[in-house]
């Protein structure tokens, strides 16, 4: 495979799994605005911080309100992250390779970015944002499906894979830390109906809110959060379970060209680290430290596959 | 008046033979239902991406190339004819180009201008005396073809260095079978969808000499912005071989390599969709950042097989085109049996006066041009334009070459009034290797605006399906 090809399937996936994560922190924020004592703006801007927007957005606004804040993340072909930006990204990466992109999956990928820009100035106008919401999350499920159903398990798989979950991986890490002060222990004590409301936005921010409950059945603490979004094996957008995601994805790869290449013990470290941590010990040291290396750690991971598989040739 | 291929010459009611079974089908079919059929097919046209880029242009303005439902007929006695005339014609020419890049007989024996073919920008002297595998020039080829009468066929253009069009040939079909699977049981349809193994066989059999391994294969692209790049990655995929672009290729260690994610891979055979000029640009345009510095001489070596070889554009030049019936004598010793469209060479000199006396009733293109650009459709221009050409093809004669306006045979398209005649051509596409492989059929253009004579995508065309029907 050209290195150039597994470089676009890596962003490609990547940008369709931010476009997925973009949706779902806008639903959330959204959702919090609605709640009666949130502030509006504060929301936002911890809703922008969770997507890296923050400073793109003060760059070009003065005023944070719901319809600028969605304008901006939803349509907006200046912000490289907004959906519509990560859309036609994820489709040029894919039409550079239609080669190794199945044809489902072309098409689930070109259909959603063929319809969104109509829908979605038309959900803004109706303020019917929560079914485009639901149609962006239904349309990634249909492209990561037409996937994982038919696209060859060999490298092409594998470039992609890692690409899903490192995007995966920072953007969990992201959403945690921005609201890592909500989940200390003594923040239990200051608690409250606003606290229950935005543990119950992190979780639904990544589709969790319900299995939560089955996992955590007893002894409801604001900590299980980071706890089953962290280190939970179960719960699909850990950053424990991503990372086994990417390790398979990195044998895989190491299996297929007969190497032992350097990202894949980084990865593998990684995974160790996350599987003996508990948040006892995480919270000792330093929950926000404890992120903040994932993410950086998780950026250098990137850049050695980029390095590893030839990615710029 | 123009022949109909559905309706015959004349203005009696019957459908002729090769049409018989699609014609019941379509009186079968209430109205809006064929309406809705081709609205569906341009739907699955968008949605799989077959759309050929604007150059310059964003993702916005790709656009499609309007596809018409109702199948262009050819029957097996009149593909047999064709058949055999395409081959003859295919072979000549090959055998042209080995001999102007070589002993260049033909010239010696007068029998095509010198200064034509030396003088020809598609010439390239640095080909002088190379081998290309199996003696072969121009592996892949389109022949262009139209249609006057029940037995008139004559050959416009031949396209030697990259005709394009195969992917819409294949997916024409795919859209109809998905679209009008009765159709494909009451009537027998050579298929087309051998065409991806039969080029990937073409090209295997073209690799250098004694390679110990299989051969590695690779599309060459311009890439995302080109106009054809949907066919580029289309055959790329058909075939399971990569698409690279110049900037995944090098040469080092006197080998072509392309860069994977396991390092340095040897490549083969490189079936180019870059244009000779781009190749290389040690050896041709030195700014050019689409092909491989230092290709050229791996190829000239042996090392690597270019298809098509770089100077196959000298035997589709159409100033070389008047010539093709004395080279297929020349070459075959025997009589084409594929005519040409007359053409009149307005470097000659009695050829020009009649061009420019007689202008409005013919067609004058650039030698040069392609894609139906540059040219004149005399009887329906008006007199300024023609003024306007006079003029041009007085200030540079060599430049210029004119037909007569020729009656292109008419198939019948759906248009919001029913069916309607509207003029055709044809593109069958050849394959040349260790043998020659025809796709049974080919791709039809036709001219969507009544009356119209233009039949090329970038000028309002559409396509067809179309049919050779098995004995």
């Amino acid at each position: 495979m050209l290195g150039r090809t597994a470089n676009d399937l890596f962003w490609m996936a990547r940008y369709m799994e931010r476009a997925e994560n973009i949706a779902r922190l806008l639903e959330v924020g959204h959702r919090l605005t609605l709640l009666p004592h949130e502030g509006g703006s504060a929301e936002w801007r911890s809703t922008l911080r969770s997507a890296g927007s923050e400073a793109g957005y003060l760059a070009r606004h003065s005023v944070i309100d719901t319809r600028t804040v969605v304008d901006y993340m939803l349509l907006d072909r200046d912000n490289p992250s907004s959906v519509l930006s990560c859309l036609a990204t994820a489709r040029r990466n894919a039409r550079a390779q239609r080669t190794a992109v199945t044809r489902d999956m072309w098409e689930a990928l070109n259909s959603a970015w063929m319809e969104f820009p109509a829908r979605a100035a038309a959900a803004i106008n109706a303020t019917a944002l929560p079914d485009l919401f639901d149609w962006i999350r239904d349309r990634s499920a249909l492209f990561r499906g037409a996937l994982l159903n038919t696209i060859l398990r060999n490298d092409t798989f594998w470039f992609t894979q890692l690409g899903t979950f490192l995007e995966r991986v920072d953007n969990t890490a992201r959403i945690l830390d921005v609201k890592y002060y909500i989940l200390l222990p003594e923040n239990e004590l200051v608690g409250g109906g606003v606290d229950s409301a935005q543990w119950a936005a992190i979780l639904r921010s990544v589709s969790a809110h319900r299995s939560f409950r089955w996992v955590y059945r007893d002894a409801f603490k604001p900590w299980h959060i980071a706890d089953f979004l962290m280190l939970n094996p179960q719960m699909p957008r850990s950053l424990r379970s991503s990372y086994g995601e990417i390790v398979l994805a990195l044998q895989g790869l190491a299996c297929a060209y007969d190497t032992t290449p350097p990202c894949l013990t980084m990865a593998e470290d990684t995974l160790g680290h996350l599987t003996v941590s508990n948040m006892t010990r995480i919270l000792q040291s330093g929950l926000h430290d404890f992120l903040q290396n994932v993410i950086v750690g998780n950026n250098r991971l990137a850049n050695e596959i980029a390095t590893e598989y030839h990615f710029n040739g | 008046m123009a022949f109909d291929e559905m309706r015959g010459g004349g203005k009696g009611k019957r459908p002729r033979e090769p049409y018989r079974a699609v014609n019941a089908w379509v009186e079968g079919q209430p109205g809006a239902e064929l309406r809705r059929k081709s609205a569906h097919a341009e739907q699955m046209f968008r949605r799989t991406g077959i759309t050929f880029a604007v150059y310059g242009a964003e993702e916005a303005s790709e656009r499609l190339i309007p596809f018409d439902i109702i199948p262009r007929i050819i029957g097996a006695p009149e593909w047999r004819r064709l058949a055999a005339g395409i081959e003859q014609r295919v072979r000549a020419l090959n055998a042209f180009m080995y001999d102007i890049y070589h002993r260049q007989e033909i010239l010696r024996a007068g029998r095509v201008p010198t200064d034509l073919v030396i003088q020809n920008a598609a010439f390239i002297p640095e080909m002088m005396g190379a081998e290309p595998p199996r003696g072969i020039y121009s592996h892949i080829m389109g022949i262009d073809i139209v249609r006057t009468g029940e037995n008139e066929f004559f050959v416009l253009e031949d396209n030697t260095r990259t005709p394009s069009g195969v992917s819409y040939m294949l997916e024409n079909r795919e859209t109809m079978m998905h679209m009008c699977p009765d159709l494909f049981s009451t009537n027998r349809v050579a298929p087309v969808e051998r065409y991806p193994e039969d080029l990937r066989a073409t090209l295997e059999s073209v690799a250098p000499a004694n390679l110990d391994r299989e051969p590695t294969i690779v599309v060459l692209t311009p890439g995302l912005h080109n106009a054809a790049y949907f066919e580029h990655s289309f055959l790329a995929d058909r075939m399971g071989v990569e698409l690279v672009e110049g900037q995944d290729l090098v040469v080092t260690g006197g080998r072509l390599m392309m860069k994977t994610t396991q390092g340095l891979q040897q490549v083969d055979v490189v079936y180019r969709r870059i244009d000779d000029d781009f190749l290389d640009p040690l050896v041709f345009n030195p700014t050019s950042v689409l092909g491989v510095p230092g290709l050229f001489d791996l190829y000239r070596a042996g090392r690597v097989t270019i298809v098509n070889a770089p100077g196959a554009g000298i035997a589709d030049d159409k100033s070389i085109y008047s010539y093709v019936p004395e080279i297929i004598e020349f070459y075959t010793g025997r009589p084409p049996i594929l005519q040409n469209v007359h053409t009149y060479n307005c470097r000659r000199a009695d050829d020009l006066a009649y061009v420019l006396e007689n202008m409005a009733d013919l067609v004058v293109k650039e030698v040069h041009g392609s894609g139906g650009y540059g040219m004149l459709v005399g009887p329906t221009s008006t007199k300024a334009q023609v003024e306007l050409f006079q003029a041009k093809v007085k200030a540079d004669p060599g430049r210029y070459i004119a037909q007569p306006t020729l009656a292109l045979s008419t198939c019948p398209v759906l248009t919001d009034e029913g069916l309607s005649p509207r003029h055709v051509d044809l593109r069958p596409f050849v394959l040349l290797g260790d043998r020659m492989r025809l796709t049974p059929g080919g791709l039809t253009r036709v001219a969507l605006t009544k009356g119209s004579l233009v039949v090329n995508s970038s000028q309002g065309g559409g396509t067809k399906d179309t049919w050779v029907l098995e004995e």
